[in-house]
């Protein structure tokens, strides 16, 4: 579905991807883990146009998109939670998802979207009338993946969902990941830290050290690979 | 007990001030004669409005203070008089048909002085609603706004004078080339925020007027252009009084257009769009809006309405020169936007009503008509940092068509 190769990223003169590739197929869900620091929120934004890469190629589907604008990439059906969530803060939970469904037309579909994803997120179909901003930092990391998920996208980037989050929300926002991607078969890109949790529900996965991929393998095996288990699980 | 600490505080407040004001109030020193005047009496009238200003002062905040406290126990806000009247239809209506009368009637019960003050008024209104856009909703800081303003102005009175067009057909083009104006500033400030925006706009708002000042050829420099037509009345002539009153009528127009216009744009998808960028960028562009689209968007059609009110401006004056586009302006209008409050219509009515009334009817106080109005400005502020109708589409507007449409589903 996704396919990237020899992807270079720069922000001014500092290279911070180094030819990393990439795949993903559809239905997959893929995880990206690495220290902090390591490029994998650039490895984002490079797919989704917000940093344009240098040099490289990004197949979406067959048909490369490198060097397209970043609306017309989410058209395509690639959306992001981006990193820190950045919900909008002023905006009220209702209105925080209809900006999701922004490059949408089919009205009447949204707003069926919108009570599906009140039934996935009771606690949000509480708050609706609610300003994002005072939303707890778990509430506003479903409303983040419920904006994104309200634009329909067939490739969903996941950027550290579980930043800052007490271990219950943690899980329950995991297991909310492995019901969309089996429900609607979405294919989920996702970026952690917490590397447990990513690969217990993770496929596949990649690890980026300084901006290159070193190991790339099924979720398990990493699970069980020495090196990552020092690095990133903490055994 | 806190009373007492109030007492003390002022007074702290009073004596303070008693020594700042003492070389200038107490001592007066008469070089012809040598000798030096003690007015100690002035030191106590300091001393004692100060005294009192300050425990007013005071007395004011805490109550500011208590009441938001009750706020947030009640759990729900309490609504102001202003804002139940914008907001309760059985309120408004009748409040709306008696505005409307009034406008009507103005210009025929009052005299030219003051109808000629009112289209002073409305021009600002439409001004103001543009601002609105670039400032309000979109949160871009935009201190070169008058620029626009200009646009519109020399370009009726140049094509006036040049060709002889008439306000009519230069009421569009003033507009378009306002919009045009608005697009050049927009394309080098796409990657701008805050500041630095701010910053460029105001060195881009110097550039017209140091532009039309300066390039005599053009724009006849500092003396200006004069004589240019009032609108046409159907190839009738009109009387002063009149064409007065029939530009008050076409201001009033004007303004209602835009104010249609702008309500329209701002339950749009494009005004979704702004608001939007105005809370986060990076989320905006993860969502698939067009940054650069809907930034350019909001300068040209904030601009649009700058180059109409220009284009009555100079009609209305019939003599236009730079000294009336200087940056004092662009500051009066986002004054106007801020004060009004911030992306509401109808507070930036009440804005350009206060700000630009209150000079007018302080002449009578000559030399403190700017000190009063600055303190008037400051005393806003604190007590209403919202405006004086702060914007209620979030949280009160919306809720209630949430309301009516869950109903209709039950
Ligand atoms: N806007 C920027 N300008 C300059 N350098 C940047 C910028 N954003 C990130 N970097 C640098 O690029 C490198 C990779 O950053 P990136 O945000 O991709 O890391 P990350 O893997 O997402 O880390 P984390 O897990 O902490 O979020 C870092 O060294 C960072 O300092
Ligand atoms: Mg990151």
């Amino acid at each position: 579905m996704l396919k990237i190769v020899g992807l270079n990223s720069y922000y001014g003169n500092i290279h911070v991807l180094k030819d990393v590739n990439i795949d993903i197929s559809e239905g997959e869900i893929i995880t990206l883990i690495g220290a902090n620091g390591a490029g994998k929120t650039t490895t984002l934004m490079s797919i989704s146009g917000l940093v344009p890469p240098r040099s490289g190629e990004i197949y979406f589907e067959g048909k490369p998109i490198q060097g397209m604008v970043p609306d017309k990439i989410v058209s395509l059906g690639i959306c992001q939670v981006p990193e820190g969530r950045r919900i909008f803060p002023y905006l009220t939970v209702t209105e925080n998802l209809d900006m999701g469904a922004f490059l949408r037309k089919d009205k009447r579909v949204v707003k069926n979207d919108m009570e599906h994803i009140f039934d996935l997120f009771p606690l949000l179909a509480e708050r609706r009338r609610q300003a994002g901003g005072t939303l707890s930092g778990g509430e506003q990391q479903m409303l983040a993946i419920s904006r994104a998920l309200m634009a329909r996208p067939r490739l969903l980037f996941l950027d550290e969902p579980s930043l800052g989050l007490a271990p219950l929300v943690i899980k329950q926002i995991f297991e909310i990941i492995t019901k969309i991607n089996k429900e609607s078969n979405t294919t989920i890109f996702l970026v952690e830290q917490n590397a447990n949790l990513a690969l217990k529900t993770a496929h596949r996965g990649y690890v980026m050290e300084n901006g290159r991929i070193t190991l790339s393998d099924s979720a398990e095996n990493l699970f069980s690979n020495e090196a990552v288990k020092k690095a990133y699980l903490g055994l | 007990m806190t009373n007492l600490k109030e007492i003390q505080r002022s007074l702290l407040v009073s004596l303070w001030f008693m020594f700042l004001t003492f070389p200038i109030m107490v001592i007066r020193v008469n070089p012809l004669e040598k000798v030096v005047i003690w007015r100690w009496y002035n030191m106590l009238y300091v001393g004692i409005g100060s005294f009192l200003l300050s425990f007013v002062w005071r007395y004011f905040i805490r109550q500011k203070e208590l009441g938001k406290k009750k706020n947030e126990t009640d759990g729900q806000k309490s609504f102001s008089l202003s804002r139940r009247a914008v907001d309760d239809p059985r309120a408004y209506i009748p409040l709306l048909s008696a505005v409307a009368c009034f406008t009507i009637a103005f210009p025929f019960i009052f005299s030219m002085y003051q109808t000629n003050i009112m289209i002073t008024v409305l021009i600002y209104v439409m001004l103001g609603l543009g601002l609105n856009i670039v400032v309000g909703l979109a949160g871009l800081l935009d201190l070169g706004y008058v620029a626009f303003y200009a646009v519109g102005a020399y370009t009726y009175a140049l094509l006036n004078f040049h060709y002889g067009l008439g306000f009519w057909t230069v009421l569009p083009i003033g507009a378009a080339l306002g919009a045009l104006f608005g697009i050049l500033l927009g394309f080098p400030v796409l990657r701008l925020r805050g500041d630095y925006l701010a910053i460029v706009t105001l060195g881009f708002g110097e550039i017209i007027r140091l532009i039309l000042e300066n390039w005599n050829e053009f724009s006849q420099g500092p003396s200006g252009i004069a004589n240019i037509s009032k609108p046409g009345f159907f190839g009738i002539h009109l009387s002063l009084q009149n064409s007065t009153i029939y530009i008050y009528f076409i201001m009033v127009g004007l303004t209602l257009f835009t104010i249609l216009v702008v309500n329209r744009l701002q339950n749009s998808r494009i005004g979704r769009a702004w608001i939007a960028l105005r809370e986060d960028e990076v989320a905006c562009q993860a969502m698939g809006i067009d940054k650069r689209k809907t930034k350019l968007t909001a300068f040209a059609l904030g601009a649009t309405w700058a180059g109409m009110a220009g284009v009555v401006f100079a009609a209305k004056t019939t003599f236009i020169n730079p000294a009336s586009f200087t940056i004092l302006e662009s500051i009066v209008i986002l004054c106007i936007v801020v004060l009004g409050g911030m992306g509401s219509i109808t507070g930036v009515i009440a804005g350009a009503l206060v700000l630009i009334l209150l000079p007018e009817y302080l002449r009578a106080f000559s030399e403190y008509r700017l000190l009063i109005f600055g303190t008037m400005l400051v005393i806003m502020m604190v007590f209403r940092p919202g405006g004086i109708i702060e914007n209620v589409r979030r949280t009160y507007e919306f809720e209630l068509k949430e309301g009516k449409e869950l109903k209709n589903e039950d």
